[in-house]
């Protein structure tokens, strides 16, 4: 997979660039500003990118704003964004063009490389990686909702797995059970939130996200 | 305004000028029991009487002082100086020294006097020209031959002569209805003037108010960081020595026991992610990183996005504020919210963000239980606080059964238009 790397830090960067070539990634930048990052997505159209948040000049949310202005130019454009702390207000903005392949990851989730490697490649393919913590604020707004509420214990478990991004196979390895339960209770949770059923993964976390952002 | 409204509105104004001139007789009666009290004083009666009869003679005026603010258009400040604790002696020499409690009785005197005369002579214009009007019809009742002198500049020898009284009558209702209101505005700046506080007295209050502010807020900064320190100290800093213990034990066990030092790593891992997600609870107390990105629109967005209760939010700002006062705003919508979800049991809140004639106005409301107080919640006190280093005042009503709307208000100017684009989503 061909990468556009941004992160101004340059211990962080390189770090993210070993990582990613020991993984048969092709870095085909690494940038540390905003405008560059705007020019590289633009103009080698990566199969993913690697995005910190904040970015030069401003320090402030760059590497958002980059990365949404660049999805409005190239739709779908994969990318996935990194920062030290998550808001579901960003998420919600990442997630507004519902064309998915994007993430949102808090950064020290990159330590767990197995983990991070299969976010970059699920956001890559067009998937969905949400950081867990979005996901919790999330349902912790939606928590007396009434449909919501009506969720088993673990319902509620996959129902937050899947709006991470998790395929029905990741999810049931992530919670020991087999595939035909997972399906079961995606079943049972589509039924209670009112949502249309869908075989597709992809379209399916996009819907589960938007009833949560709704 | 309607000429019908004028009209009630300056027949409103004749009614009320006549009661308050009856009313300034209280005032005499106020001065009379002030000076009664004083003569009390050696056998300590007095003590409590004189202040029972300033607190009276306070409330008497700051009436007026209502009536002349609504007459002017201007506010009208009280200008006493705060109350000291203690006992009764110290009470009155303070009450005593206060040069507002001089004026108010200067003032008293003047309303009786000079007030009531200028009152008066409002209404004693619209008598006259409708004694004169009716002039005309009185003049065949009177017995033949009367001679009432002149009526004005007309001597009144018939009917012809009578009728002219009623012009002269219809002069002076013209004079009443183009006089009376600047007469009685005169009457009510008469009463600002010595009920108002004098420059001195508004500047005392002032200084004084900065000193308590500035007080407070130097507190409230040493308290912010000293429990910054804490959690950096019990939290982050022992994470990290747990780290570098967990380090060292791997690099100890790494030739001979590889699954132990793989356990060892896993957890230092583990520690890295919590020291981490410590630093950003440190952070988000600072400075919430995303009111640096966003600015307050942003910010308090966010916060309504993560907040468990569902929250609207209507936002007009069209700039940035000052970098210091977009973080008190911050968290005082930030710390309201929070007492909602805690205390009020409401279902729904929305906050309003409002930028007009050089005033931040935030309102938070809840459809809650109602009857918060910020008397006795700390945290109220503690907004009205971080406000006050502003100049901002806090507000809140919150009926028992609800619903309760805390105002808030930061005198600010926005600084420079917003460059960053903000979503439309909310």
């Amino acid at each position: 997979m061909r990468v556009v790397i941004a992160e101004d830090l340059a211990l962080l960067r390189d770090g993210l660039i070993r990582l990613l070539t020991a993984h048969d990634f092709e870095v085909v930048e690494a940038v540390d500003n905003g405008p560059s990052l705007l020019r590289a997505l633009t103009t080698h159209r990566p199969d993913v990118a690697v995005v910190d948040v904040r970015l030069p000049p401003t320090f402030t949310d760059e590497g958002l704003q980059a990365a949404i202005q660049a999805r409005t130019m190239v739709p779908g454009l994969p990318v996935l964004v990194l920062s030290q702390y998550v808001e579901p207000l960003y998420a919600r903005e990442l997630l507004s063009d519902r064309n998915g392949g994007v993430g949102y990851l808090l950064k020290d989730r990159v330590s767990n490389i197995g983990q991070f490697l299969d976010a970059v490649r699920r956001v890559g393919a067009g998937g969905t990686a949400m950081d867990p913590e979005v996901i919790s604020q999330l349902l912790a707004r939606h928590a007396s909702n009434e449909p919501l509420s009506q969720l088993t214990p673990r319902e509620r478990e996959v129902l937050g797995l899947m709006a991470e991004g998790r395929s029905n196979a990741a999810i049931a390895g992530r919670l020991f059970i087999t595939e035909k339960a997972v399906s079961k209770h995606t079943n049972n949770i589509f039924g209670k939130l009112g949502l249309p059923p869908s075989e597709d993964d992809n379209r399916r976390v996009l819907a589960v996200l938007a009833y949560l952002n709704a | 305004m309607s000429t019908r409204a004028r009209r009630t509105g300056r027949f409103r104004l004749l009614v009320s000028a006549l009661a308050v001139s009856a009313l300034s007789l209280a005032g005499l009666a106020l001065l009379l029991l002030v000076a009664v009290a004083t003569l009390l004083i050696p056998v300590w009666v007095g003590l409590p009487l004189l202040l029972g009869a300033v607190a009276l003679l306070r409330g008497f005026a700051g009436l007026h002082r209502a009536r002349a603010a609504a007459l002017l258009g201007v506010a009208v400040e009280r200008p006493y100086r705060p109350a000291p604790g203690g006992g009764w002696i110290a009470r009155v020499r303070a009450v005593a020294s206060d040069p507002a409690t001089w004026r108010d009785l200067a003032w008293v005197l003047v309303n009786a006097t000079a007030g009531t005369a200028l009152r008066l002579l409002s209404v004693a214009l619209l008598v006259v020209a409708l004694a004169g009007l009716a002039f005309p019809a009185i003049w065949p009742g009177l017995a033949p031959g009367t001679d009432l002198g002149y009526l004005g500049v007309v001597r009144v020898t018939d009917q012809t002569s009578a009728n002219l009284v009623a012009v002269e009558g219809l002069l002076v209702l013209l004079s009443w209805w183009w006089a009376a209101p600047g007469l009685l505005r005169a009457d009510a700046w008469l009463t600002r003037w010595l009920l108002a506080p004098t420059e001195r007295a508004r500047l005392a209050n002032r200084v004084r108010q900065l000193a308590e502010t500035r007080a407070e807020t130097v507190d409230t900064q040493a308290a912010e960081l000293r429990r910054i320190e804490r959690d950096l100290h019990d939290g982050v800093q022992a994470r990290l020595v747990a780290l570098g213990m967990s380090l060292g034990m791997a690099d100890e066990l790494a030739r001979d026991d590889p699954d132990a030092t793989r356990e060892l790593l896993a957890e230092a891992r583990q520690s890295t992610s919590q020291a981490l997600a410590e630093l950003r609870d440190v952070v988000r107390g600072i400075h919430p990183p995303v009111l640096a990105d966003r600015g307050l629109d942003g910010a308090v967005r966010a916060l309504a996005l993560s907040s468990p209760l569902p929250t609207e939010v209507q936002i007009d700002l069209p700039g940035r504020l000052p970098a210091p006062v977009e973080s008190a705003a911050y968290f005082a919508v930030a710390e309201t919210l929070g007492n909602v979800i805690k205390h009020s049991q409401a279902t729904r809140s929305w906050v309003r963000l409002r930028h007009a004639e050089g005033k931040l106005a935030m309102v938070v409301g809840d459809d809650g239980r109602g009857g918060a107080d910020p008397s006795d919640g700390t945290g109220l006190r503690g907004i009205e606080r971080r406000l006050a280093a502003f100049d901002g005042t806090l507000l809140v009503t919150s009926p028992p059964g609800g619903p309760t709307i805390v105002t808030m208000e930061l005198p600010c100017e926005l600084s420079s238009p917003k460059t960053s684009p903000s979503s439309g989503t909310g």
